[in-house]
């Protein structure tokens, strides 16, 4: 089995450090060594950084399982989770962290992801906008066809992660760009026979160049999603919807 | 001093808090939900195999109903729940099921006609029912009767947490991010909010709130491996009972889940087994049927993993690096299966172990995975000794699941129990008055702010990680799957150790803002006496329960500990809980203690069983022939939802009844 394999190295981490609240501090790289061991991941070395070398050092994980999204970070130049990261990915065992670049820096590795996904949502309204709020919970549920069931859960995959944020060239130059995340939920709602919105309704969010025209087609979102999300996909489509219903 | 009031105030941004604050602000209240991290990476979106609820659409499914939903629950609980909650629970969840449904969650649905099934490592085929296309569809899991998960593939977590925090925006109710709870604020009657820290600018406020509602999820992390997210630190339990006068309930009961990968201890879905995934030893021999002729892999969690346990000690693990371990097999279900339906473990297969589960087999052992016990509740969800506090989901003893939990009911209880018990908060806030003391407020807040001084400033030289990897250690040593009277003993005195150590705590990093070592430190001394509860608990009871087994006490004592555990924090000196007891009134149960399904039926009857046993034949006696069902309940132990909630649920049954049809669908059942 593959995590068993390794054996006993010398990693060398090199960690963005930088506390933007402590008066005078300015952005670093630390340089750190640990053994490697077995079937180990970015996270078991950063929380064994910590608890032996440096216990200020600032990181986010919850589930440490590729699950809630939390711990994205540039992993050698690339965005990531970190917690699904397994060292021996590299091998020269040297491995640079840097926080997600798009995001308030709370310090070192840690963004505040959270704030702007919520202010994302406020800002696209991003839940489901019912047909009709009168539907009866002690009543048999609305048949929903099971191929429809299944794109919708496929669309809904997204962790809110923040890796194709930070991935996108778009976003990087344009503060008010949409990005991927907004468009893929964007796209799972308008897809929902439950949601009551129309097509001009989408329009009027994104049919612009914060939207779905600003989107430069450059596949960062698509290629690092840790989801596997199609989301180049659903642009297109929601930019085909929105172009035929202005005709 | 920072002061935020508000009505409802929650502790927890999961799905039971959110589905809480939902329920307040539904009613005009001003709500505030506190949260260490956003809500959406709640260790909620990790519950992977789905939720439980009689819905009984699918063939497999037909003839479910609440009586069996509370039945199933009552013998998965080995009769320590609360009957009434269980009961509260099983008639409100499909309601849960199809309000979640309304606000977006695409749960699986079922296709009319023959599908191909694995059941007991045979391919099998089943015939879905035309009028049932489209409703919602349900998988088998360990310890129900029927076909009873409903499920979104393997995300059910995830398309829950999203959209009921996606109902909770729209509902513009705020949640505090990257927030802490420290203290309860009360006057030893009454909880009057929370003192919080900031956990970016080291900020520490009140929040004054007419209730507050502790939503804070399990403690499973004060165990070495664990398949819950590193969050689930049980610093709701140890706010309660810091307070001295909240109880905490069952702290004892704590399951182990039998598949989770080895050795990060993260979890497989119980829907692997559910679907027709099997357990092999180190020879490839499936061994469950050995044990549990009858439900084989879908035994209960408890039963699964002891068994598990049994059979690695005879030497059938597999030698790894990090111990024994066994194999879960899911190859047998086919690629297209588990890349659809197990797609969370598929992935977590390829990224932590490198293997392709459709081909190979994944090494498993069982993983502390839920705790049963929590803050105590009455049938509202308020705490009994502090008014105004109330608690919800996994960090509550409301007592469903006694002890033991059967899967798919956890993340039903969530927004099953956030749902009934959201209501009565809501009813609590509209009859009480907001009481702001801020003198009070005020020396609860120096209270957290010199034990952080303390901490920063003092001269302690003990590190908070050591401590904390010590608990670890005794509580997966001695506080385990199996447990005897030496090991518990040896816990709970090499824990009070830690306990005076961990009162000599020195930081390396002395910044009052982010720090992670300051926060580590902070909860350590806190966990360690949820830990205590946990081991005493364990140490007093001496029989084996649920997932609580004692080697030195194999048989289940109803004569004696049919209770529950309550502990409390005398004073901050202390070094162990105060136990007391709890007894549960068999005269009032609808389902008297029986024999629950396993092994050999080893237990100790509790002398009034006979008694109601004879009564409820009396009470059905008396009734009218023509009674239903909800009529034949009512007699025996009529129980109580909000009225909103009372109606009863509709199903394709009733439906069929009506044209007749039943017969027809039924007979496709067989």
């Amino acid at each position: 089995m593959n995590q068993f394999e390794t054996k006993g190295r010398t990693l060398t981490f090199n960690i963005f450090r930088y506390d933007p609240q402590e008066v005078g501090d300015k952005p670093k790289i630390v340089q750190y060594q640990i053994e490697e061991t077995p079937g180990m991941t970015v996270f078991i070395a950063l929380n064994m950084l910590r608890e032996h070398q440096d216990t200020s050092l600032q990181f986010d994980f919850v589930c440490r399982a590729g699950i809630c999204g939390s711990c994205a970070m540039v992993i050698n130049g690339l965005p990531t989770l970190a917690c699904r990261t397994l060292t021996n990915t590299y091998p020269k065992g040297e491995i640079t962290l840097m926080p997600l670049p798009g995001f308030e820096l709370i310090g070192d590795l840690s963004v505040n992801t959270g704030k702007f996904m919520r202010e994302l949502a406020e800002r696209l309204k991003l839940w489901l906008h019912p047909m009709s709020e009168d539907a009866n919970v002690h009543r048999l549920e609305t048949p929903m066809s099971p191929e429809e069931a299944a794109k919708l859960y496929e669309l809904e995959r997204c962790v809110e992660c923040g890796v194709c944020v930070s991935a996108c060239a778009t976003k990087q130059m344009r503060e008010t760009f949409v990005g991927a995340v907004g468009m893929m939920k964007l796209a799972r709602f308008e897809l929902d026979s439950r949601d009551s919105r129309s097509v001009e309704d989408f329009y009027h969010v994104i049919g612009n160049q914060d939207g779905v025209f600003g989107c430069m087609t450059l596949l960062g979102c698509q290629d690092n999603c840790p989801k596997d999300l199609p989301h180049m996909q659903q642009i297109a489509y929601l930019r085909r919807k929105m172009a035929m219903a202005q005709v | 001093m920072k002061l935020i009031y508000t009505d409802s105030l929650v502790v927890g941004a999961g799905l039971a808090g959110l589905r809480v604050a939902i329920a307040s602000k539904e009613r005009g209240l001003d709500t505030v939900v506190l949260s260490l991290i956003p809500a959406k990476r709640s260790h909620s979106a990790a519950a992977q195999g789905g939720m439980q609820a009689s819905l009984g659409n699918t063939v497999k499914g037909m003839g479910d109903d609440e009586d069996v939903h509370f039945q199933d629950t009552v013998k998965g609980s080995d009769w320590g729940c609360d009957q009434d909650v269980a009961r509260m629970f099983a008639h409100c969840a499909p309601k849960a099921v199809r309000e979640l449904a309304n606000w977006g969650v695409p749960w699986t649905r079922i296709t009319e006609g023959p599908r191909q099934v694995v059941v007991n490592a045979e391919k099998v085929t089943i015939e879905e029912a035309k009028d049932a296309h489209g409703l919602i569809n349900a998988r088998d899991f360990g310890g129900t009767k029927k076909w009873r998960t409903c499920y979104t593939a393997d995300g059910t977590g995830h398309s829950l947490l999203y959209a009921v925090d996606n109902k909770a925006i729209s509902m513009d109710i705020p949640v505090h991010e990257r927030v802490e709870a420290l203290a309860l604020i009360h006057d030893g009657k009454r909880c009057h909010g929370v003192v919080a820290r900031c956990l970016v600018t080291g900020e520490i406020r009140a929040y004054i709130g007419k209730s507050t509602t502790i939503a804070t999820g399990g403690y499973g992390r004060i165990y070495e491996v664990s398949t819950n997210a590193i969050i689930c630190e049980g610093i709701g339990q140890a706010l309660a009972l810091e307070t001295g006068v909240a109880k905490l309930g069952n702290m004892e009961a704590v399951q182990f889940h039998p598949t989770a990968i080895v050795p990060v201890g993260i979890l497989t879905t119980e829907g692997c087994r559910g679907d027709g995934g099997l357990l092999r030893d180190k020879d490839g021999h499936r061994f469950m049927p050995d044990y549990e002729p009858e439900k084989k892999e879908l035994a209960s969690r408890d039963v699964v993993s002891r068994r598990m346990t049994e059979h690695m000690r005879k030497g059938k693990g597999v030698d790894s690096p990090y111990g024994p371990h066994l194999w879960l097999d899911i190859t047998l279900l086919g690629r297209k299966h588990v890349e659809t339906n197990l797609r969370e473990v598929k992935e977590i297969c390829e990224n932590f172990l490198g293997i392709d589960p459709a081909k190979e087999w994944i090494p498993v052992r069982p993983t502390q995975h839920y705790s049963m016990g929590g803050i105590r509740t009455d049938k509202t969800g308020q705490n009994p000794q502090l008014k105004g506090l109330f608690s919800v989901g996994e960090a509550a003893c409301w007592d469903m699941h006694g002890f033991n939990r059967l899967g798919g009911n956890s993340l039903a209880e969530t927004v099953v129990g956030g749902m009934i018990i959201g209501k009565y908060v809501a009813d609590f806030c509209q009859e009480n008055t907001l009481e702001i003391d801020t003198g009070l407020a005020e020396l609860f807040i120096d209270k957290v702010r010199s034990e952080i001084d303390d901490l920063v400033e003092g001269k302690g030289t003990e590190s908070p990680f050591v401590i904390r990897k010590e608990m670890e250690r005794i509580m997966m040593d001695y506080v385990g799957i199996f447990r005897n009277g030496t090991e518990l003993d040896k816990a709970v005195s090499e824990l009070q150790g830690l306990l005076k150590r961990s009162r000599d705590i020195g930081l390396k990093c002395n910044k009052r803002h982010a720090n992670p070592e300051l926060v580590e430190a902070l909860r350590v001394k806190r966990m360690i006496k949820v830990a205590l509860t946990v081991a005493c608990g364990a140490a007093v009871r001496t029989e084996s329960r649920g997932a609580h087994a004692r080697e030195d006490f194999p048989q289940r004592n109803d004569k004696d500990w049919l209770n529950r555990t309550l502990s409390s924090w005398p004073d901050e000196n202390a070094l162990s809980p105060e136990l007391s007891y709890e007894q549960l009134d068999v005269m009032k149960m609808e389902l008297p203690p029986g024999y629950r399904g396993y092994g050999i039926n080893n237990a100790i009857a509790h002398p009034d069983t006979e008694k109601r046993e004879l009564e409820i034949t009396q009470i059905l006696s008396e009734l009218d022939e023509e009674a239903d069902c909800h009529q034949k309940q009512n007699a025996i132990m009529p129980f109580e939802v909000p009225e909103a909630l009372m109606a009863k649920n509709e199903r394709l049954s009733d439906k069929l009844n009506e044209s007749g049809r039943v017969q027809a669908v039924r007979g496709i059942a067989k």
